[in-house]
């Protein structure tokens, strides 16, 4: 590992002046993506800013038609949450999927989102929900937020504070995991908000988390199982390594939407 | 940096290293508590699960200064040293559930875990799915599975060590 | 007295200080002064090393010493060797090219270290690693044993054109050329048997400390055979002589084979700590043992078998292509040959066999013993050969076999082994009878109904164990003996040291030795020690691998036990003033037959030491015998395993629902620790048939490096193993023992390739067989069916 200054800021603004101030430096949460690859020498910041001592980042409540988390909430925290379990089922399932019950420890909702890896779980909730993603500075809905593999919205200074999930009417969660990583070779979130529906593809596109238009236009007529029958996605577009083929993640996608309809109906 | 205070076994030390330092290699290379092992480099196998304010966490992917103040449990403070073993430790001897040993620190403190979180009537499947975070190579996981529904539920009548 | 004896299911006496934290494995150990070395490779598969530079390295701060290929040729360090001498058909000796600790001139795989770099603390060590500039000039690389010998391939030794390390084969081809003529059916298979790495939890380390006062080095070493190493560090390498180096190896992770061998990095840490005077360790990193620790299997086969009208096996062709990656590694030679041909026999009686093996260079990692070695290989080829034989001649897969075991004892095969002992239909019957094999069909339909496919498959192997009878090995090339000591000391207070050449990581030695000598001489088993892992206590021994501790290594404690028992004997004679003849010993007390007089055990065992009552010079003082025991054949473990899986046909997803073993192994001196055994041994088998697999991309690169694209079982992808055994002694050692460590992982993959492949109808299938290779196999079917 090289060597780097650590910080334990108390708020916001210290965290963020670091982040501006200092050079090369990096936020770490739970740090179970950014350690290892500091370990293997893939990673070098200069400063690392640990943002576990400021207040207020660990909530989760709902406000009127939301749930909302707070970003150095930890996936075991989300899982056993009654509040998550009560508004999203489905959120608080697939945070209970995410690596192991060790990393559920430590790992975060904010640390997941700001990272962006391809194969994470949380972005196809982020994206599948339609969700917020509120920061230090501003709102930057889902739609904005993923922009590529390891990219998102945010500015060099921008520090992740709660993600605000629209409550709706049925979401679920379907993930086909890596045997080896235990990373999504292929997630597939659903959601029903009214006449809003989201089919939201973690791990298999080349370019990140997308949503599947196809797939969403077809539950819109009915939002069942049956409805996507037939459909597929198309392998263009679609990651492939020794671990699964672009066309292997596209038809898995396919399976794995009309799984993850029948558990949201279910 | 200034020292970290930390309480690893019920004892407060403090912490005085370079920031790079994991809380696997402070709690070896320190403490000399070689109990916790390494066993990989990509946060998987679960060899250096120890308890953070009651909590499994792997020290492999931990720094130090990152946990001031937190409360370590590891397996050398799991029981007294010059009593009798844990039920928990006990039920791995009971059950074979051990074979060359390396996995075990982290296998008991995981097991702990599961018991705190789980309850104590803990089925094949449960077991099975919370050993996610946990390699064993040696026992094929069968009589690990078997020691930790039997240790849950001797566990029942024991007096949690604080954590 | 509690049931501590043989066959008794004792609790293991080594769990306390594993359940404690207070193990004592090599990376627990720190010496003062102590000095850290971090070994630099190439991220290269072949290539020309022009130039090494290591004049900024050495600038970094806290950096004793960089060290090069240069270097260690100019202190006259001797090349790693393979010991086993393999001949090619046409007379001449194996391509064995020198394997240098530190690569000079030429890097031959990724991973192949270029140098070393020791400083006071490991970070400086790896931050002065990427100073260390290294020019190479990348070379073609070959990474495929099909592709290895072809003209196309890049040479990666001198010595071996075409890459070709030998071109071995056992039997008689001609014969088995009329057998196929006069076959009424044939079966052809082509068959991949894919490379594993061993992972072990506890990644290899070592320490090497240099006293120059009395010129003695100490090695702290991961090695299942800390004299095998000794040896071979003295004897070929040259580091030291063999009286001036101490290896230790007290408790050790996990071996499965990969710590058997000799490996550049404890050579380097030994000729380091000579060096710069301070002791010098290394512990590899869970991703650097990808690269350093040998491999395993790796085989790429087409086999044939003949039938005649009757459906009686008649004749079996096979040709393989074994990589040995880019060195031959210490035993390297004999896993593709003797450890795998010898084996293709079955359980079945097949009167003509005939078997190429070709061993190539490959530029990857070098291949060696893994679990098993060579008899899980040779199991696949025959347990899917049969099981498609039944398929293709539309009879029951359990019949078929039936037909064909071997039913008389001894039995030579055409390919060197003589079956002592064994009783195949027993184990089948009882497999059958547990796995409810009749309720198959009702299981499938309710699968079916689930829009899941199921299938049930077979594996019914057999191994050689025990290895081995020293002159059978050295006739077939072996360089070492390979039979086990074992020294008895009592003490004056007649609790006893049993010091074992054998070495244990994992197999329980502490307890099922101790429950031997607690049984022979009537003693608590908490009285008895067993003492191993260390050259300066324990005389020559050859180590634990080939599930031999049990069928040599507590023989030669048997041995050693009728020893002390003759001596101890003529002490209470003495002592009870009888005739050496009258006197019995029983549940740990001497008695003179027809009288009631007695002595103790301990009362004994103090008597010999203070002699006071020996009257005259004869009898010796002390209680202490030594023996060596030295096999007469292998042992013939065997067994049935039946593997019952689910296939999700939409995903290609496998669930294994049920497992059942019934294996012989002759005496059992621990059930609870050869069940342990069996279970540890088939999760592997099933890793390799459904998870595990090491992959090369064309250039060399592995893209498996790390567990994080590397897959290991975890517990939640196997059921509750059912196991159970059948037993016939083996008839060629004292307490009648086969062995059984490596049982499950020599069964399991047949059985799970031929589970799936039943369920999902089509013989196309590679391991390992993971979701998408599954799908693709159901693809790939279903096409084919649509075309027809």
């Amino acid at each position: 590992m090289y060597a780097f200054s650590p910080h334990r800021p108390t708020t916001l603004r210290q965290a963020a002046n670091l982040l501006a101030k200092q050079e090369e430096a990096k936020l770490v949460a739970g740090g179970h993506t950014l350690i290892p690859t500091m370990k293997l020498r893939l990673a070098g910041p200069k400063h690392l800013i640990d943002l576990s001592r400021i207040e207020g980042l660990r909530d989760i409540e709902v406000t009127g038609r939301s749930l909302i988390i707070g970003a150095m909430t930890t996936h075991a925290e989300v899982s056993i949450s009654p509040v998550a379990r009560e508004s999203i089922p489905a959120l608080a399932e697939l945070a209970e999927k995410i690596g192991d019950p060790a990393v559920r420890h430590r790992g975060t909702i904010g640390g997941s989102i700001a990272n962006n890896d391809p194969n994470a779980d949380y972005p196809a909730a982020v994206l599948g929900l339609g969700a917020t993603v509120i920061t230090n500075k501003r709102r930057i809905h889902a739609n904005e937020f993923f922009k590529g593999l390891f990219e998102t919205a945010l500015a060099p200074d921008e520090i992740i504070t709660k993600v605000q999930f629209p409550k709706v009417n049925k979401a679920g969660y379907v993930k086909f995991p890596n045997p080896a990583s235990r990373y999504a070779l292929v997630g597939v979130f659903v959601s029903k908000r009214g006449s809003e529906i989201r089919v939201a593809v973690t791990g298999a596109g080349a370019n990140g988390v997308f949503r599947m238009r196809a797939f969403e236009e077809a539950l819109k007529k009915r939002f069942a199982p049956k409805s996507l029958e037939g459909l597929s996605a198309p392998a263009e577009g679609m990651a492939s390594d020794i671990h699964g083929s672009a066309e292997y993640r596209a038809h898995l996608i396919g399976v794995l939407a009309r799984r993850a309809v029948a558990a949201a109906i279910a | 940096m200034s020292a970290v205070p930390l309480t690893v076994n019920g004892k407060p030390v403090a912490a005085d290293v370079d920031p790079r330092t994991l809380l696997v290699q402070f709690l070896r290379e320190d403490l000399r508590l070689t109990g916790t092992h390494v066993g990989c480099d990509t946060s998987q196998c679960g060899a250096c699960v120890v308890h953070v304010n009651g909590k499994a966490v792997k020290a492999c992917t931990v720094f130090v200064w990152q946990i001031e103040g937190a409360d370590v449990l590891t397996i050398e403070g799991v029981a007294d040293p010059n009593g009798p073993l844990h039920p928990m430790q006990e039920a791995f001897r009971e059950h074979h559930g051990l074979q060359c040993g390396y996995c075990t620190p982290g296998m008991i403190m995981t097991a702990l875990d599961m018991v705190y979180r789980k309850g104590h009537d803990l089925d094949d499947g449960t077991i099975r799915r919370e050993l996610e975070g946990n390699l064993c190579r040696c026992t094929g996981y069968q009589n690990i599975v078997k020691a930790i529904a039997a240790g849950a539920k001797a566990m029942e009548n024991y007096n949690k060590p604080a954590a | 007295m509690p049931a501590t004896g043989i066959g008794a299911p004792v609790r293991r006496k080594e769990d306390h200080r594993f359940l404690t934290g207070r193990g004592h494995y090599t990376d627990d150990i720190n010496r003062a002064g102590q000095s850290y070395a971090y070994f630099v490779r190439s991220p290269h598969a072949h290539a020309a090393i022009k130039r090494v530079d290591t004049s900024r390295a050495r600038a970094m701060p806290g950096v004793l010493a960089v060290l090069t290929g240069e270097e260690f040729a100019n202190d006259k360090i001797g090349s790693l060797v393979c010991g086993w001498m393999i001949n090619s058909k046409d007379g001449s000796a194996m391509k064995m090219a020198p394997h240098p600790a530190i690569a000079r001139g030429k890097v031959n795989h990724v991973g192949d270290a270029v140098g070393v770099v020791v400083a006071e603390t490991l970070a400086q060590a790896m931050d002065a690693a990427e100073k260390l500039a290294v020019d190479y000039d990348v070379l073609p690389a070959v990474v495929d044993p099909a592709k290895a010998q072809m003209p196309s391939a890049p040479q990666i030794h001198e010595i071996a054109p075409s890459n070709t390390i030998y071109d071995w084969q056992i039997g008689d081809a001609t014969t088995v050329e009329a057998v196929f003529r006069n076959a009424n059916h044939v079966v052809k298979l082509d068959i991949v048997n894919n490379r594993l790495v061993p992972n072990a939890i506890e990644p290899r380390a070592a320490i090497a400390e240099y006293d120059s006062g009395t010129q003695t080095l100490t090695l702290w070493n991961t090695t299942q055979n800390p004299h095998v190493a000794r040896l071979v560090i003295s004897a070929f390498v040259g580091i030291a002589p063999e009286h001036k180096l101490r290896v230790i190896a007290a408790d050790v992770g996990g071996g499965f084979g990969s710590k058997i061998f000799i490996y550049p990095e404890e050579v380097v840490c030994l000729w380091a700590a000579r060096r710069i005077g301070r002791p010098v360790k290394w512990v590899s990193g869970r991703s650097e043992a990808f690269l350093a620790d040998a491999h395993g299997r790796d085989h790429v086969t087409h086999a044939e078998m003949a039938l005649d009208g009757e459906h009686r096996i008649t004749g079996l062709r096979v040709k393989t292509v074994a990589n040995l990656g880019a060195y031959m590694s210490t035993f390297s030679s004999s896993i593709p040959t003797y450890l795998y041909a010898t084996l293709l026999s079955g359980q079945y009686a097949i009167p003509a066999i005939h078997c190429e093996v070709n061993a190539v260079y490959t530029n990857t990692v070098p291949v060696d013993a893994y679990r098993g070695a060579g008899r899980p290989e040779a199991t696949f080829v025959v347990e899917r050969l049969v099981e498609v034989a039944a398929r293709e001649l539309g009879v029951d897969v359990a019949d078929l076999r039936r037909k064909n075991f071997i039913t008389r004892f001894p039995h030579q095969t055409p390919v060197i082994m003589n079956y002592d002992a064994g009783d195949y239909a027993a184990s089948l019957d009882r497999a059958l009878e547990l796995a409810d094999y009749g309720g198959f069909e009702g299981r499938k339909r309710e699968s079916s109904r689930r829009g899941k496919l199921r299938g049930i498959g077979f594996s019914t192997y057999i191994e050689a164990c025990g290895i081995a009878p020293s002159q059978a090995a050295g006739s077939l090339g072996c360089g070492v003996g390979l039979w086990e000591s074992a020294e008895v000391r009592v003490n004056p207070t007649g609790s006893v040291e049993v010091l074992t050449g054998c070495h244990q990581h994992g197999q329980g030695h502490e307890t099922t030795f101790a429950q031997v000598v607690s049984d022979r001489l009537g003693i608590p088993i908490e009285n008895v020690s067993i003492v191993h892992g260390d050259t300066d206590k324990v005389q020559f021994g050859m180590g634990t691998y080939g599930s031999r501790s049990g069928a040599v290594g507590i023989s030669a404690i048997v041995k050693a036990l009728d020893k002390i028992e003759a001596k101890a004997k003529r002490v209470a004679a003495h002592v009870l003033e009888a005739a050496e003849g009258d006197i019995v010993l029983k549940d740990g007390n001497f008695t003179v037959s027809g009288t009631d007089k007695s002595a103790a055990w301990g009362d004994v065992a103090l008597q010999a030491y203070i002699a006071h009552k020996f009257g005259g010079g004869e009898l010796e003082p002390g209680l202490k015998e030594g023996a060596f025991y030295d096999p007469t054949n292998f042992t013939f473990p065997a067994g049935c395993h039946i593997c019952e899986i689910e296939v999700d046909p939409q995903t290609g997803e496998s669930e294994i629902v049920a497992w059942t073993a019934v294996d012989d192994f002759g005496t059992v001196v621990n059930p609870l620790i050869v069940e342990g055994q069996v279970h540890g041994g088939i999760v592997q088998g099933v890793g390799q048939a459904l998870f595990e697999g090491a992959v090369y991309d064309r250039d060399g690169q592995l893209l498996t490096g790390s567990l994080m694209d590397y897959c290991l079982p975890r517990a939640h992808n196997v059921p509750a193993l059912k196991v159970d055994m059948t037993t016939t002694k083996c008839p060629s050692n004292p307490l009648g023992i086969k062995g059984c460590g490596e049982a499950g992982a020599i069964a399991a993959p047949a059985a799970v390739i031929n589970a799936l492949t039943h369920a999902i109808g089509t013989e196309e299938l590679t391991m390992p067989a993971t979701a998408q290779n599954v799908w693709l196999a159901l693809q790939k079917s279903a096409h084919l069916h649509k075309a027809a």
